[in-house]
């Protein structure tokens, strides 16, 4: 039996049930690590005798009847911008090398309470400023469905570790897709939740007004069983909101009797891969066919997304990441001469190309003079995309749309020339400036074999609805493993 | 004709909120600790930690906002202001620039020169900044983040001002408002109030505002006259010569009596401010604002009127007295506990002062207590100790807060009352005495007056000096009786 | 045509981000950042007028604390590039 194979809650099954010990559990993830790592290079850190050591805390608990919740001793991947006390946490920058977390993020607190076992840090792009996890510091990740393809990103380490089985489920951070995006090239499911769901304490900022953690994982089951542990009002998060209730897995039906689902037309345009399109509409197909309502409707605004987004996301970043400057932590430049010398050269030196630019288009966008015509114009249309949504939901429940316009790219193709990159992101960005709730779910794959992922958004609070949706889909499919995990490594390296 | 030149002044004042808590986070806001000591991943800038307002900010900063006049945004955020500098952890401070707090407002000032409205453009909470030492030993600097993230309300006056003495006048009015509120002890030396000064010259009758320059670091009222004086020269010594004043921040360095300009490439001056998106905005209903009118406590200007009405003490003595809530307290809690106005008013006004003044130090610094001020004199009143004895007692009282009573009886201070002693020491001293005794015979009364003062000496000044006067007299006469 | 980004620009930008560019990155920047504004120029077609500029999606307001001190146990100087006497120690400032 593939330990790893399971999904987070059949294994945490197995092990209330005692049919295999946590030691056993975190044992396999590191073999399955040993054998793909190489290949992939999910991981920026690990540390077998910490995970070891906390397996055997963890299987005493449960053994005291302390630790009984779904996710007691099972093995979980931290996106590496996401803090752990103790453990390094680096955001994939040469800037944060070696960087120790005084305190760990309440997300990981709430999981470590609910007895998971933290079995490393996920590589990412540099502070999630990518969607190719190909700007880490530390060597880029590899798609385990392809490896000449790149995983997505930013959240790509923790997206091949889910789909390779070097973890039982994993955090990502999503500040304009970078959950759901590549969790749709690798063929996993990832959840952003509503603005606020989950607390962002401890969370290494990129777009603070943007950024929110979620659950990634083999099925909608495990993304809500696991939303369930990690969402919670926080009273260190002055954005965390207070919600009427946080029981997700209630919504794990099979049943979208009267549901009605909007497709946004201005979202099925130019762009959009042809085998994409179809592998979604026909989830609006089979969704139809269990009894939802699918209409087509205009949702306006969406080619002004990409520019306010990136107007946003960048001016916070470039605010964000001004505490980088080798005086508190991380690197420092071994040559200055003086103060304002030793910050320019640390930052020259610490940050790599993708994060210069967006601080050097953040802080411009925020310069005198400048701020009303982009910051002000971009925050006015941030209100009218939510005002979009808003009455977008007035009619449908929840809304479906592809995750990204195509498959996972090869790799090296993306980022000489950024622009096409952040072109990439124009169907999930919205998500995050008007605040909702949405789920990529493995939907088919190309005629490359390369995962397509749909995507379903709810309105503000209404996770369950997407959560209602993508589990009655997913009922009608199954989950697929990636070739890697099927035919073994040693046959895909012969492939290659 | 030499042309004649008006100063415009304009004030930031920075006050430190006397919260328990740090603005963001719940660190200590005490001084003195090891440095680094009251600090946590928030005031430190540790990546991923987020901030959470102190209530009570707010409740000070409205406080001081109704006190002076000031309208309250009922809707108000927290802005960036982006700049690097070590003691700025996150290399942004947490402010308030599009919605401050408290907004046109203005208070009433008293000069030689008579009364004057100085209105204030707004009030704004902020974050403090850290500490950095120099060290020369390694040529660095150290940082220390202890002060980082106290909170701060700063008030940003209209440029009303026309003199260095509108300028004492209305600080002095603003420190008064805000100790009477409990808001700060606001004491300049410990940098608990600072002041920028805004500073431009113009032609007397000119319409237009000349260039202003900000002047910092100064951290004492006299520093702030003498900077006032400094920077209205050069500018006029500048325009006199035909040349410009640049718009620029100066640094004052009173010592030299000069300000440098504070100028460098590094700093662009361009703050990049935009909204907070780690905090919520603060809607602050009318309830609130009721409510924090209603505690608002007696300011000075009430309190002088209720002295006046309620312990006939001169003008002068209400005038020092309310000039510090300090003082102002520990007057009513004595009066409270001893019923004696003038006596208390004279033991704060001479003793107390006094004696601040050699030690260098505020009213705000007393830390004896109305109790043992109390029975200081209540002893004074019984006529257990003498004058002289009460004196030397008060000193100890105002330097180490000892109970009189158990201080008088350890040390037999109290008034020796018995007349055999009294009589016996006198005995003693006319012996050793025996020159000014014969001078006393031939006339000197001087004399009299060095026995008296000899026999005080001899029973340590316990004795009262008039039952001295009268027993020697008594003995002197016997004795020239008995000569004759 | 004047240029949108000038060499002065990306200068003044360094200055305030901190980052000190090569002629190459500069050149690269220039570029980069001309291309990516001109792609926001897009946002002009949109009538904002009588829009409120959004910064938090949900109206949440007025979240406190208490003024109540809780003193945490935090290695705040562990990560220190370099330190002195309990102070983070960094190059003089003047």
């Amino acid at each position: 039996m593939e330990l790893m194979q399971l999904t987070a809650v059949a294994l945490g099954k197995k092990l209330k049930a005692r049919e295999v010990s946590v030691r056993e559990a975190v044992e396999a993830a590191y073999k399955q690590m040993d054998s793909v790592e190489e290949m992939l290079h999910s991981f920026v850190t690990t540390d077998k005798d910490a995970a070891l050591k906390r397996a055997d805390q963890v299987q005493s608990l449960m053994m005291e009847g302390k630790l009984t919740g779904p996710l007691a001793g099972v093995p979980v991947a931290v996106k590496d911008n996401i803090c752990t006390k103790g453990f390094p946490t680096t955001c994939s920058s040469k800037i944060l090398e070696g960087f120790m977390p005084p305190y760990t993020a309440e997300a990981v607190n709430r999981l470590l309470q609910a007895g998971a076992v933290v079995i490393g840090k996920t590589n990412m792009d540099e502070f999630a400023m990518g969607s190719t996890t190909e700007t880490s510091a530390y060597g880029i990740t590899r798609n385990p469905w392809n490896t000449a393809h790149v995983p997505g990103g930013s959240s790509g380490g923790s997206c091949t570790a889910v789909a390779a089985e070097e973890c039982s489920f994993a955090l990502g951070s999503d500040t304009g897709g970078s959950i759901r995006q590549p969790s749709s090239f690798c063929g996993v499911t990832g959840l952003k939740p509503t603005y606020g769901t989950v607390s962002r304490y401890g969370l290494i900022a990129y777009g603070s007004s943007l950024d929110q953690i979620g659950p990634i994982a083999k099925d909608v089951t495990d993304c809500a069983t696991i939303l369930d542990v990690i969402a919670a009002h926080d009273s260190k998060d002055s954005t965390s909101v207070k919600r009427e209730h946080y029981d997700f897995t209630s919504a794990l039906m099979d049943d979208v009797e009267g549901l009605r689902i909007g497709i946004p037309r201005d979202y099925f345009i130019d762009g959009l891969d042809h085998e994409v399109k179809r592998a979604v509409l026909f989830v609006a197909e089979e969704l139809r066919k269990k009894g939802a309502v699918v209409e087509e409707f205009d949702l306006s605004l969406v080619e002004y997304a990409i520019p306010a987004y990136y107007i946003i996301a960048s001016a916070e970043a470039s605010s964000n990441l001004a505490r980088f400057d080798g005086v508190k932590y991380g690197y420092r430049a071994k040559e200055y001469e003086g103060l304002h010398d030793m910050y320019k050269k640390t930052r020259s030196e610490g940050f790599g190309q993708e994060v210069k630019r967006r601080i050097l288009l953040g802080s411009f966008v925020l310069s005198s003079g400048y701020y009303d015509a982009y910051y002000i114009k971009a925050l006015k249309t941030k209100a009218l995309i939510k005002q979009a949504f808003d009455k977008a939901f007035g009619h449908y429940d929840i809304l479906l749309a592809p995750a990204a316009p195509t498959t996972a790219p090869e790799i090296g193709r993306s980022l000489s020339d950024p622009m096409q990159m952040y072109l990439g992101d124009i169907y999930t960005i919205s998500a995050n400036l008007a605040g909702i709730p949405g789920i990529s779910v493995p939907c088919g794959t190309d005629s490359k074999g390369l995962p397509i992922g749909v995507q379903l958004l709810g309105d503000c609070f209404q996770e369950k609805t997407i959560i209602r949706a993508a589990y009655a889909f997913e009922q009608t499919r199954g989950y697929q493993r990636c070739p890697l995990c099927e035919k073994g490594v040693s046959r895909v390296e012969e492939t290659i | 004709m030499k042309k004649q030149y008006e100063t415009v002044i304009g004030l930031e004042v920075h006050v430190e909120l006397a919260t328990k808590t740090k603005i963001f986070c719940a660190c200590s806001t005490a001084f003195g600790g090891a440095p680094n000591t009251h600090t946590c991943p928030v005031c430190t800038g540790m990546p991923g930690s987020l901030p959470v307002l102190n209530k009570q900010v707010v409740e000070y900063a409205m406080a001081v906002g109704l006190a002076t006049n000031c309208k309250i945004n009922q809707y108000c955020k927290f802005d960036r202001k982006n700049y690097f500098y070590p003691d700025n952890p996150q290399n942004y401070q947490i402010s308030q620039l599009y919605l401050p707090i408290c907004h046109d407002g203005g208070i009433e000032i008293e000069t030689t020169a008579g009364k004057k409205w100085i209105g204030i453009h707004e009030i704004h909470m902020e974050e403090d900044a850290g500490k950095l030492v120099h060290d020369e030993w390694e040529d660095c600097s150290l940082v220390d983040y202890n002060r980082s993230g106290v909170p701060l309300i700063e008030i940003v006056s209209e440029p009303d001002m026309r003199s260095a003495d509108e300028v004492m006048a209305y600080l002095d009015k603003l420190r008064l408002i805000i100790q009477y509120l409990g808001a700060s002890d606001c004491k300049l030396q410990e940098g608990s109030m600072r002041a920028d000064v805004n500073l431009s010259v113009r032609e007397v009758g000119a319409k237009e505002f000349g260039t202003r320059t900000e002047m910092k670091n100064l951290n004492s009222f006299k520093a702030i006259a003498r900077a006032i004086e400094g920077e209205k020269a050069r500018q006029i010594e500048l325009i006199e010569e035909g040349k410009r004043v640049v718009q620029e921040t100066r640094r004052w360095d009173d010592n030299k009596e000069y300000s440098y300009a504070m100028r460098s490439k590094e700093d662009a001056k361009d703050y990049r401010y935009f909204p907070e998106p780690d905090l919520v905005p603060v809607v602050i209903s009318d309830e609130w604002i009721a409510r924090i009118k209603q505690n608002q406590p007696e300011l000075r200007d009430e309190k002088r009127l209720r002295y006046q009405r309620e312990y006939q003490i001169p003008e002068y003595d209400i005038n020092l007295l309310t000039s510090s809530k300090k003082l102002a307290d520990i007057f009513e809690h004595t009066i409270a506990l001893c019923h004696k106005p003038k006596e208390v008013s004279n033991w704060l006004m001479v003793e107390t002062m006094r004696l601040l003044k050699e030690a260098e130090l505020e009213p705000e610094d007393i830390t004896f207590s109305p109790v043992h001020l109390s029975k200081l004199i209540g002893l004074v009143d019984s006529g257990s100790i003498n004058r002289t004895v009460a004196k030397e007692v008060f000193e100890h009282i105002f330097r180490k807060d000892i109970d009189p009573e158990r201080y008088v009886a350890e040390k037999g201070l109290a008034v020796v009352k018995d007349e055999g002693i009294i009589y016996h020491t006198i005995e003693e001293v006319l012996k050793a005495n025996a020159q000014s005794v014969k001078d006393y015979y031939a006339g000197k009364t001087k004399a009299m007056g060095f026995l008296v003062g000899q026999t005080m000496k001899a029973l340590k000044g316990k004795a009262d000096p008039g039952m001295v006067n009268t027993i020697l007299r008594e003995m002197l006469e016997k004795s020239c009786q008995t000569a004759e | 045509m004047t240029e949108r980004i000038t060499d002065e620009i990306i200068e003044y930008v360094g200055i305030l981000a901190k980052l000190e560019l090569s002629g190459e990155e500069k050149k690269q920047a220039k570029q980069d950042m001309t291309r990516m504004l001109d792609y926001m120029d897009k946002l002009n077609e949109l009538d904002t007028d009588g829009v409120e500029p959004m910064s938090h999606v949900f109206p949440v307001s007025n979240v406190f604390r208490e003024d109540v001190i809780v003193e945490e146990e935090a290695e705040i100087l562990a990560n220190a590039p370099a330190k002195k006497d309990g102070c983070f120690m960094v190059p003089k400032s003047v």
